[in-house]
């Protein structure tokens, strides 16, 4: 069966305004409202639409972390997702981690496409998907804004520094996504009714004979140094004042 | 303990990237470094030359191949890997290019990845920005192995010329895989300072209305010798290309002068702009969150304000 992976991970919404622990152990999560990485939401779109055009049959959504996460992955199977796997996981997942675990399942379902988020927008790593490009030695592609499916390769257009690269690789592979790919849908109340009967498999870190390990130990957290409060001019003419005195101009 | 410091030159060919030079002042924060620049090219002779004028550089290696012709992560990793083994840290810039490859290294040598090096405290001991840089994290690596991290270029300043490193050919036996292919890149050329190294920058929003409006921007930098930026959504509605986006998803820049221009400050176009020395804000709204960071904010319409500092310079 043609089938496309997606990884979705759990993350702080982006709306919300973080708050560092007065201990330094992490951020204020309590809550706070949680979200699918907004990353990952444009993988799952852009798998769905490659499904409804016919290019894939099946889309399996994944994730690896604690039981909460179950919620983002009902959210993904009403958006279209056809089944989730859940591999249960506690502590922060390392990329490496996370790549072996998402391997493990690319083993077992034989995908022709994984689609991730370009990073997650809690831990900012954007490592992931090139991590498990490295470990299953297949192509990657991260970045890309617009996806191409054909004669079993796909054509990506990449936003880079430079501007925009295209490349061609050899199926499967493995596609990381930035934010201007496609506007993921919105969930519609029938859906989410829908989503509750299909398929969702919960597995662990250690049946897949993977090794939660954290190689980076969290030292401390900080806020960032805030910024002084600057002035306020009121027209062009002050302003040019302003930057020259700041030697600016 | 003396650091061994592997950094990958980022070029396009035949001009060195100045994130290299950025690497290579990180890589100067770690204890006795000793640091080796390794150029991946089909032709690396150019480039090679110009990294090793870099001040702090020990030694110049080239990586000589045709499928070197284009910057392909998969390509790259392996060779870099190949030649990785005597190195306690392998950097590269946390530049799309940096961000794309250095995960893949990471991940065949096994090693942890520190993302976004904004300082170094110690050769196993780092500090980056996480939660779009509305947090600061320190991570400590176990000293066991190898660190592969990429260098957040905006918190380095560049490395000096006057170097004179000397400049080696390195041979490596691996199989590289021809399942990625290059097909093209297209970029704006443009005669404007290059935005991530440009001392001046003048970023338009939403507010600008058109790629016609940005216009008005071009000509005040053009002014001003700045290169100009955009919001996500200025790059989303289509008056920008992506490549000026700044911020979380685009680039993270710092520099002297950075002029917001109808744009609301959102934290994810903020992150982009922490370490500019001076922030400038124009926009109608004196509600707008980026008048929080902004050093001289002016409240008013923009399309009166712009045609008005360009009459001013
Ligand atoms: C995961 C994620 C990543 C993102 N990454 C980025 C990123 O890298 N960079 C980025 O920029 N955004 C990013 N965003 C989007 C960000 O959240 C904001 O939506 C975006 O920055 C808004 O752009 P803007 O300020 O141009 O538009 P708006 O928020 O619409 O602001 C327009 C501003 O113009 C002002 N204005 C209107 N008319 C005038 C006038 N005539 N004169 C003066 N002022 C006027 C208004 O008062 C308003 O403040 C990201 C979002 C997500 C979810």
């Amino acid at each position: 069966m043609k089938r496309i992976l997606v990884g979705i991970k759990r993350v702080v919404d982006y709306n919300v305004r973080i708050r560092v622990k007065p201990d330094g152990s992490g951020v204020v999560t309590d809550g706070v409202k949680m979200s699918i990485n907004p990353f990952d939401e444009i993988a799952l779109e852009e798998a769905l639409r490659i499904k409804e055009r016919g290019g894939a049959e099946e889309v399996v959504v994944a994730t690896i972390g604690p039981a909460e996460t179950q919620q983002q992955l009902r959210t993904a199977l009403a958006m279209g997702a056809d089944r989730a796997l859940h591999v249960q996981a506690d502590g922060i997942v390392e990329p490496l981690v996370a790549a072996r675990a998402l391997l493990k399942l690319v083993e077992r379902e034989q995908p022709l496409l994984v689609i991730l988020g370009k990073q997650a927008i809690d831990d900012d790593n954007g490592q992931t998907g090139q991590v498990l490009a490295a470990l299953w030695n297949r192509p990657q592609a991260t970045y890309a804004s617009k996806l191409e499916l054909k004669d079993g390769t796909a054509r990506v257009t990449r936003e880079v520094d430079a501007g925009l690269e295209t490349l061609e690789v050899d199926l499967p592979a493995v596609i990381t996504t930035d934010l201007r790919l496609n506007e993921p849908r919105y969930v519609k109340l029938p859906d989410i009714m829908k989503a509750k009967k299909k398929p969702l498999e919960t597995l662990t870190l250690s049946a897949l004979g993977v090794q939660q390990r954290q190689q980076l130990k969290v030292v401390r957290f900080e806020p960032p140094p805030q910024r002084q409060k600057g002035i306020k001019v009121r027209d062009a003419a002050e302003l040019v004042d302003a930057l020259k005195k700041k030697g600016l101009l | 303990m003396t650091a061994k410091i592997l950094i990958i030159a980022e070029h396009d060919g035949s001009k060195l990237n100045p994130s290299t030079a950025r690497c290579v002042t990180c890589a100067c924060a770690l204890p006795e470094a000793q640091i080796t620049v390794v150029v991946c090219a089909a032709e690396a002779a150019a480039v090679a030359a110009q990294v090793a004028q870099l001040a702090g550089v020990g030694r110049v290696l080239t990586l000589e191949h045709p499928a070197n012709a284009h910057a392909l992560a998969a390509v790259q990793a392996p060779q870099v890997v190949a030649i990785a083994a005597p190195f306690t840290h392998v950097l590269g810039p946390s530049t799309t290019f940096g961000k794309d490859l250095m995960a893949r290294v990471a991940a065949l040598l096994d090693a942890p990845q520190v993302s976004d090096i904004m300082a170094i405290e110690s050769p196993t001991r780092f500090r980056r920005p996480v939660y779009a840089g509305n947090a600061i994290l320190t991570v400590e690596a176990s000293g066991e192995g190898k660190v592969v991290g990429t260098v957040r270029t905006a918190s380095f300043e560049a490395a000096a010329g006057g170097g004179s490193a000397p400049i080696e050919k390195a041979a490596v036996e691996v199989a590289l895989p021809t399942h990625t292919r290059f097909v093209s890149v297209s970029a704006a050329r443009s005669d404007r300072p290059d935005l991530q190294s440009a001392a001046r920058v003048i970023s338009g929003g939403r507010a600008l209305g058109s790629a016609e409006g940005f216009k008005l921007l071009y000509s005040l930098a053009d002014k001003l010798g700045a290169a100009v930026g955009a919001s996500r959504a200025a790059v989303d509605a289509g008056y920008a290309p992506n490549e000026m986006q700044v911020g979380q998803t685009g680039k993270i820049i710092a520099p002297e002068l950075y002029v917001a221009i109808g744009i609301s400050g959102a934290i994810q176009h903020l992150t982009g702009i922490k370490d500019a020395r001076t922030i400038v804000a124009i926009n109608k709204d004196s509600e707008a969150p980026i008048f929080e960071v902004a050093d001289i904010g002016l409240v008013g319409d923009l399309f009166q304000i712009v045609p008005e500092i360009e009459r001013l310079l």
